[in-house]
């Protein structure tokens, strides 16, 4: 039998029944909209890690002073001060030699204005290299030189959002800011970065560390109230640089074999790691429930073909009257069972693309469509209805047509 | 020329439980081409196994069938189904329409398990039900229709594929005696086109139509006689 017409009476056939029918394909629905779910949202998650990752520059470790004990209570990273701007030199004599760069980092949201607009951002006081690290260059003007960056110079690069919020259209560059009441002159603008799990990369403004100690903060002072950024030459040597940084300050710092350090140095490569590992775990996961959902999908479909071939015993025989062979019957409730399936897929494609899609904004994450996810979910989908509507279909073809014909509904 | 059907010696024999039942118990008989044929017998008397065999739908235990000149006794499934959708026209007694599908639907059906492509199986299918005066009704369901209305649609299903026998099991038993007589008009038409009519009854007055009767009692044919069929003619 040409298999557009046998296509037609499985939809028809299909159709007749919508409740019934809906009600089969919820498994099969589900479990691939599971599976494109679980599949579009991992990307999403990963490569959201990724992209933290990314903006931090590679081959980064991030330095912090270590936490405040007091009576036993540890206060969080950074509450106490033991970073010195002179282990900063230290560091930076060349002793390390896996670091390549190293940029202190202090922070701090402030009003900034333009002659004709304010905003609140995030101003950034660090030396030229910090632009290296972060792999971030100048679209209009320049950053520092390092000159500039080691001076106490009243200028500031501008991240792509500060520009538009402040200057909207017009070149900000050799225009006035003002940050926290103080003007600077606008030497740069960064290239946008866009929007990362944390907010906005671009609202942000870089100012010279020392320019930042004396407006922003008490004055130079001794310790760094900061981070420090270090780059490392290479991928691997994460964990020899960490332990020559930590015995360097270790030194410096007189500590006893027993103290604590008196800083931490994390790295972030481990960090998006240890998340894209943990995130592998529960897609993994995700996958086998996914998996049992097709298989109790499947299960309802052929419990509901069974009940099909029962219901249908005398259109089966009067089809084997007038002339249809056993493998006609055969075909026609496979491709049946295989609509069903598919046609479950297809919803559960849907379904799945549009929880994901729903996640990625909740989330901040970018939505993928994984298109071969999908090509494979949507095989699988068919699978599963040719599998187990095969023995239905099976015993549909061997019905006798003289007990089928007899059959009283 | 041969004979349309020819049956030697065919036996049937079923397993019920632990008895062997003897349906068929040897049954010679020929039918030639272009004639009506009437098979009559009481309940148990073996029609309905007889009818079976004859439309393929069963198979002998033992003996011989030959169907226009070739052996259909030891066939396939496969190859039985094939013979029946060439050769055989069935009618019911219960009509055996497909429920919720449209009268034409029901008649191409048959063409669809011919590998008949769709234009042409409208097409006849249309013709075979304008043959039986339901050209009106061809959108109709089955549900919409009277009894006699659905047996012409099964009518024009048993003559859409041109098949040489038409094979009418009881086909006015659900029908009253006015539609019976429109239905046997209908059958007799057929016979005058050349086509051979099979009636399986056990109503004498529906025996009456067919110019041969045969009857069947315990598994064998006890009478087998001509005669002058009753002429079914449609008031005008």
């Amino acid at each position: 039998m040409n298999i557009f017409t046998t296509l037609k009476l499985a939809l028809r056939a299909l159709w007749r029944n919508k409740v019934r029918t809906l009600l089969t394909m919820a498994g099969i629905v589900f479990g691939i909209g599971a599976v494109i779910a679980m599949v579009s949202g991992g990307q999403g998650a990963q490569q959201a890690v990724k992209d933290v990752f990314q903006s931090l520059g590679t081959n980064v470790l991030i330095l912090t002073n270590g936490s405040q004990r007091s009576f036993g209570a540890a206060g969080g990273a950074g509450s106490r001060q033991s970073l010195t701007w002179d282990d900063l030199k230290a560091l930076q004599t060349g002793e390390i030699t896996t670091i390549k760069w190293i940029a202190p980092t202090l922070q701090t949201r402030t009003q900034v204005a333009s002659e004709e607009a304010n905003w609140n951002t995030q101003v950034v006081g660090t030396t030229a290299i910090w632009f290296q690290i972060r792999n971030w260059a100048a679209v209009q003007g320049t950053v520092f030189d390092d000159d500039t960056g080691n001076s106490n110079a009243k200028v500031a690069v501008i991240g792509h959002t500060v520009a538009t919020q402040l200057y909207g259209t017009s070149n900000p560059v050799g225009q006035t800011i003002r940050i926290a009441g103080q003007p600077y002159e606008v030497i740069g603008v960064l290239a946008s970065k866009g929007q990362g799990p944390m907010g906005d990369y671009d609202d942000t403004l870089v100012i010279p560390v020392k320019t930042y100690e004396q407006k922003l903060s008490k004055g130079l002072a001794k310790y760094i109230n900061g981070q420090v950024l270090i780059s490392m030459v290479t991928d691997d040597s994460a964990e020899r640089t960490m332990s020559s940084i930590s015995g360097l300050l270790r030194d410096r710092h007189k500590l006893d074999a027993s103290d604590e350090d008196d800083f931490r140095i994390r790295n972030p490569a481990e960090f998006a790691q240890a998340q894209q590992d943990s995130t592998q775990r529960i897609a993994t996961l995700l996958a086998i429930v996914a998996a049992v959902s097709l298989f109790v999908g499947g299960i309802g479909v052929m419990n509901i073909m069974l009940v099909s071939v029962i219901e249908r015993t005398r259109e089966i025989g009067i089809r084997m009257a007038v002339g249809a062979k056993p493998i006609d019957v055969m075909t026609q409730f496979l491709v049946e069972s295989l609509v069903l399936a598919v046609l479950g897929g297809m919803l559960g494609l849907a379904l799945g693309a549009g929880a994901a899609k729903y996640m990625a904004g909740y989330f901040g994450w970018k939505f993928f469509f994984p298109a071969t996810t999908a090509a494979i979910a949507f095989l699988v989908a068919g699978g599963v209805g040719v599998v187990f509507g095969l023995y239905p279909a099976i015993r549909a073809s061997r019905l006798d047509p003289i007990t089928a014909l007899r059959y009283e509904t | 020329m041969a004979a349309l059907i020819e049956m030697r010696g065919v036996e049937r024999t079923y397993v019920m439980g632990d008895n062997l039942v003897h349906a068929l118990c040897g049954v010679d008989l020929t039918i030639e081409a272009g004639s009506s044929i009437a098979i009559m017998g009481t309940s148990g008397s073996g029609k309905s196994t007889m009818m079976n065999i004859m439309g393929c739908l069963d198979q002998p235990t033992r003996g011989s069938y030959l169907l226009n000149g070739k052996d259909v006794a030891r066939l396939t499934r496969t190859q039985l189904a094939d013979v029946r959708g060439r050769m055989i026209g069935f009618v019911f007694q219960s009509f055996n329409l497909l429920s919720r599908t449209s009268a034409l639907e029901n008649v191409e059906m048959p063409l669809m398990y011919q590998g008949i492509p769709g234009r042409e199986r409208h097409r006849r299918a249309l013709g075979a039900l304008a043959a039986v005066n339901l050209a009106d009704r061809a959108d109709h369901h089955s549900s919409q229709l009277s009894g006699g209305q659905q047996q012409r649609v099964a009518i024009a299903r048993a003559l859409v594929g041109e098949a040489p026998i038409i094979m009418a099991d009881e086909p006015t038993g659900n029908l009253d005696s006015k539609t019976s007589f429109e239905v046997m008009a209908i059958l007799q038409g057929l016979v005058r086109q050349g086509k051979t009519v099979i009636l399986v009854t056990h109503e004498a007055d529906i025996a009456a139509y067919a110019s041969r009767v045969v009857t069947l009692r315990d598994g064998l044919i006890i009478d087998d006689k001509a005669q002058t069929p009753v002429k079914a003619e449609v008031a005008a």
